[in-house]
């Protein structure tokens, strides 16, 4: 079922992607909500921290730099990817690819990192309201890295077999859009948990 | 963990239903190894990805749940039908309420609305499926997990007992420290993931399948208040997501977000419990009243009255069901400019909702009513479900909810609202559309037993409770002194749920009698419709419509019967696309089910061991590029020919 619009990219080509290019943008709606219910639970509980640290005593904002650099990086090189993808560069599209879960990657060690100094530094999951809202938010913006990586992972085999197709241009895309999301809400953590954290 | 901690032991009611449970699962593997229907089994059913057979499988699971929700219910009217009378205990009350309230929500209504959606959707915008078959199936299966999960519980390990909103400090492991809870938190979770899946496919289905010509103001209004009830999932979700999550951590993790001590906060468990916990009674409202429409129209023989305003209605309600969830705390500590805040949303609330009732009744206005089982059930919903709504705004006065609050005034009122609204609701459509999932109709004479013993118990069962409520009778309380003068109406309100109980005997009743001897001749139009369902054959075939049909107004059947075009040309037809069957719904939900089992005793290495089946489907399931196959033009003209006649 080839749609009528031939100018369209590879990935709208079919009815099917289309679908499921929507579908993954109302999933994307569903992640709003779930994030911003753990970001509405830390503000909730952001000080009760029951004489354990509070966020200004353990934040080491050097390593959240580059972290966040990190990131935001691997958000410009994933479109890259995909403006590859739409030249139908197979190489460009793995390389940038990539390059753009080794960022990630990156991001993961030096957020395991933190979160091992925080522990040492008596903030652990259980110390209090404070911890608990705070290794959640991250931990579940974490887990959706974590994610992210090994999802795209299978995408460039399944890449590497196929070539860029209707179908693989589809998953590419919608990974994309999953990558750049999880971006997003980076920069709210940055700025509500860390930037926040510092000055309040 | 020895034996007799991990089976609930000493109570003959429990070890009854082990018993009965251990001979029927026996019982049932070796009826189908016998009939050799495994096979069968597994290729028509359990890989199935047809919108309609899962649609089925809900329903089948919701009639299962609505008897074990029932016999919860009907123990607690026993045991409260004297006073002081010891054949439960507090304890186990408490187990019964929180499993009855949990299971009637999430595993009845719920189950049955959605296997209605599913059977119904698709046909009605003139779709060969939803947009994602296999997820679909993945929805139903880790619903089913969920619920199975959750049902073990009360022989293995305890049920819950915190009630079904699970309160905090008291659902924490401080105050409840069994596995019980564990299975609220776990079971719910796996099952809500379902449902968001569920929310996003309907979304997308509706957007983009709907009928050549089927503009966004053609759409039957049960098509459309599936598409806003949807929306409300995938936004009401995701919060009890975070809630159930938050909860897990606490009692298997040792976290502080709703305990009183060391900086956590009960007050926000209930805050994201209601505000998931709100719009999920719309969830479950919105597509029954959509049914109701649709039922009402057939049988006055007109169009619904005011379309639009029914659309902006149900929009409307969508709206401030987020707006109103404080009204279940108004009496813990709020200021009084938010209580009255949200006071205000929820009388808001009645204004849409009288906008419908008056819909109804001015379809009704002149009609040619047709009493059918379904009509009757839309007809005896209006007067019920208006004594739950009225009530309903009387509890939304904040203060005079300190006089009724946690009261069986307030079981009184939710009882109105749900079984009106949502069972009712069921009903009607299992009557309406049964001919259309199985090709032969419930059997009417039955279908008025059943109805007038339901409607008769329903009201002999609940209406005393508003009397006892206003007489202070607080809920969830076990048994009371024969001094406090409620034995009478208690006693009645017994009775009723008996008369109530024969009602739904009734309804399983003529399904077994309609199954065997009801006439298969129906024909594809049995109630004279006016939806697209009724253009295709009873049952629908699996691909649905051999053509898709053309819109160009509301009730575009009727008008393609009046003008006598509902054949079906030869050379219209073209090869049908369709999916193919799939394993990995089934796998991963079973293996999903298997990981909350190991997750609710704590048993983490076990658990993390059986996540690697969550793994292996994920992987299995991306790289699947089955690109289903087609179905040719002679198979469809065949098949057509059956129920046709000739093609032109
Ligand atoms: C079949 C007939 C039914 C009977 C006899 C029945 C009876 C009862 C009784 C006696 C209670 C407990 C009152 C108390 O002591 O606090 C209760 C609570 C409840 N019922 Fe029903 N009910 C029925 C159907 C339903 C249905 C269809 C639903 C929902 C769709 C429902 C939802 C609930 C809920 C949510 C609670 C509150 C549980 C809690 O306190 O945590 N019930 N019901
Ligand atoms: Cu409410």
């Amino acid at each position: 079922m080839t749609s009528h619009a031939n100018n369209m990219p590879l990935e709208y080509k079919t009815q099917q992607s289309q679908m499921n290019i929507l579908g993954f943008w109302v999933f994307l709606g569903a992640e709003i909500v779930l994030f911003s219910t753990l970001f509405a639970s830390y503000f909730v509980l952001e000080h009760n921290t029951a004489g354990g640290p509070t966020g200004q005593d353990i934040f080491i904002l050097k390593d959240v730099l580059i972290e966040t650099f990190l990131l935001l990086t691997s958000s410009f090189t994933c479109g890259l990817a995909i403006h590859s993808m739409r030249s139908h560069h197979k190489t460009g599209l793995m390389v940038w690819t990539i390059v753009t879960l080794l960022l990630g990657a990156g991001f993961l060690y030096m957020e395991i990192n933190e979160f091992i100094h925080y522990v040492h530094e008596g903030a652990s999951i259980q110390t209090s309201g404070f911890t608990a809202a705070f290794f959640t938010l991250l931990g579940t913006h974490g887990a959706h890295v974590t994610f992210g990586i090994f999802w795209i992972s299978l995408l460039l085999i399944q890449l590497a077999r196929r070539g860029i197709t209707e179908k693989t241009a589809s998953k590419f895309f919608i990974a994309s859009l999953y990558w750049h999301f999880l971006d997003v809400v980076w920069i709210f953590i940055f700025t509500f948990v860390y930037l926040k954290g510092m000055v309040m | 963990m020895s034996l007799d901690e991990f089976f609930v032991t000493g109570d003959p009611l429990i070890l009854a239903s082990q018993i009965a449970i251990g001979l029927t699962m026996i019982g049932l593997i070796a009826l189908i190894t016998y009939l050799k229907r495994w096979k069968w089994l597994w290729n028509e059913w359990f890989t199935t990805v047809d919108h309609k057979k899962i649609g089925i499988m809900y329903i089948i699971s919701g009639v299962l749940m609505f008897f074990r929700g029932g016999v919860d219910g009907l123990l607690m009217k026993a045991q409260t039908s004297r006073p002081e009378l010891e054949f439960l205990d507090a304890q186990h009350y408490d187990e019964i309420f929180t499993t009855h309230g949990v299971i009637m929500i999430l595993f009845m209504a719920m189950p049955l609305l959605i296997g209605l959606m599913n059977v119904v959707i698709p046909l009605q915008i003139g779709a060969r499926d939803v947009a994602f078959p296999k997820l679909n199936a993945l929805s139903f299966w880790l619903f089913f997990a969920g619920a199975m999960l959750f049902n073990v519980s009360f022989v293995i390990g305890g049920s819950p007992d915190a009630g079904w909103t699970s309160y905090f400090p008291l659902a924490g492991k401080e105050f409840t420290p069994g596995v019980g809870n564990n299975y609220y938190a776990i079971a719910l979770q796996i099952a809500g993931i379902g449902t968001l899946a569920t929310g996003i496919n309907f979304v997308v289905t509706i957007i983009k399948m709907r009928a050549p010509g089927m503009t966004w103001m053609r759409l039957p209004i049960f098509v459309w208040s599936t598409f806003i009830t949807s929306i409300i999932i995938v936004a009401a979700f995701p919060i009890f997501t975070v809630a159930l999550a938050y909860m897990t951590l606490d009692r298997l993790f040792g976290t502080h977000f709703f305990t009183v001590a060391n900086g956590g906060d009960p007050m926000l468990w209930l805050n994201l419990f209601w505000l998931w916990g709100h719009p999920e009674v719309y969830i479950v409202v919105l597509p029954a009243f959509g049914m109701f429409s649709e039922v009402i129209a057939t049988f006055a023989r007109k169009n619904l009255y005011g379309y639009k305003s029914m659309v902006y209605a149900v929009a409307g309600i969508a709206f401030l069901s987020m707006l109103v969830w404080v009204h279940h705390f108004y009496t813990m500590g709020n200021s009084a400019a938010v209580n009255s805040i949200f006071s205000l949303t929820t009388m808001m609330i009645a204004i849409p909702t009288g906008v419908k009732i008056f819909n109804w009744l001015f379809t009704l206005r002149k009609g040619r009513i047709e009493f059918s089982t379904a009509m009757l059930w839309s007809l005896a919903f209006i007067p019920c479900f208006t004594i739950g709504g009225v009530t309903g705004v009387m509890l939304a006065m904040a203060a005079a909810d300190y006089q009724y609050h946690n009261t069986m005034f307030l079981v009184a009122h939710f009882h109105y609202v749900l079984i009106p609204g949502v069972v009712f609701a069921v009903f009607a459509g299992l009557y309406y559309w049964w001919p259309k999932m199985f090709g032969f109709k419930l059997n009417e004479k039955i279908g008025k037993w059943h109805f007038w013993l339901f409607v008769i118990g329903f009201n002999m069962t609940f209406m005393p409770m508003f009397f006892v409520g206003l007489d202070g009778m607080s809920r969830r309380m076990y048994t009371y002194s024969a001094s406090t003068g409620w034995a009478g109406w208690l006693g009645f309100s017994a009775i009723g749920s008996i008369i109530l109980a024969a009602g739904f005997a009734a309804l399983c009743y003529n399904i077994y009698w309609s199954f065997r001897y009801a006439s298969r001749d129906v024909g594809n139009d049995p109630w004279n419709g006016r939806t697209l369902e009724w253009a295709t054959a009873s049952p629908a075939p699996h691909y649905n419509f051999a053509k898709v049909p053309e819109v160009d107004r509301l009730d575009a059947y009727w008008y393609m019967k009046k003008e006598g075009n509902t054949g079906l040309k030869k050379s219209d037809l073209k090869p049908v696309h369709m999916p193919s069957n799939s394993w990995t719904p089934i796998f991963l939900a079973v293996v999903f089910g298997v990981v909350g089992f190991f997750l609710v005793f704590e048993w983490f290495t076990l658990a993390i061991l059986a996540s690697i089946g969550i793994v292996v489907g994920l992987v299995a399931n991306s790289f699947d590029y089955d690109d289903g196959y087609h179905i040719s033009v002679e198979e469809l003209a065949d098949e057509e020919r059956e129920w046709r006649g000739d093609l032109q």
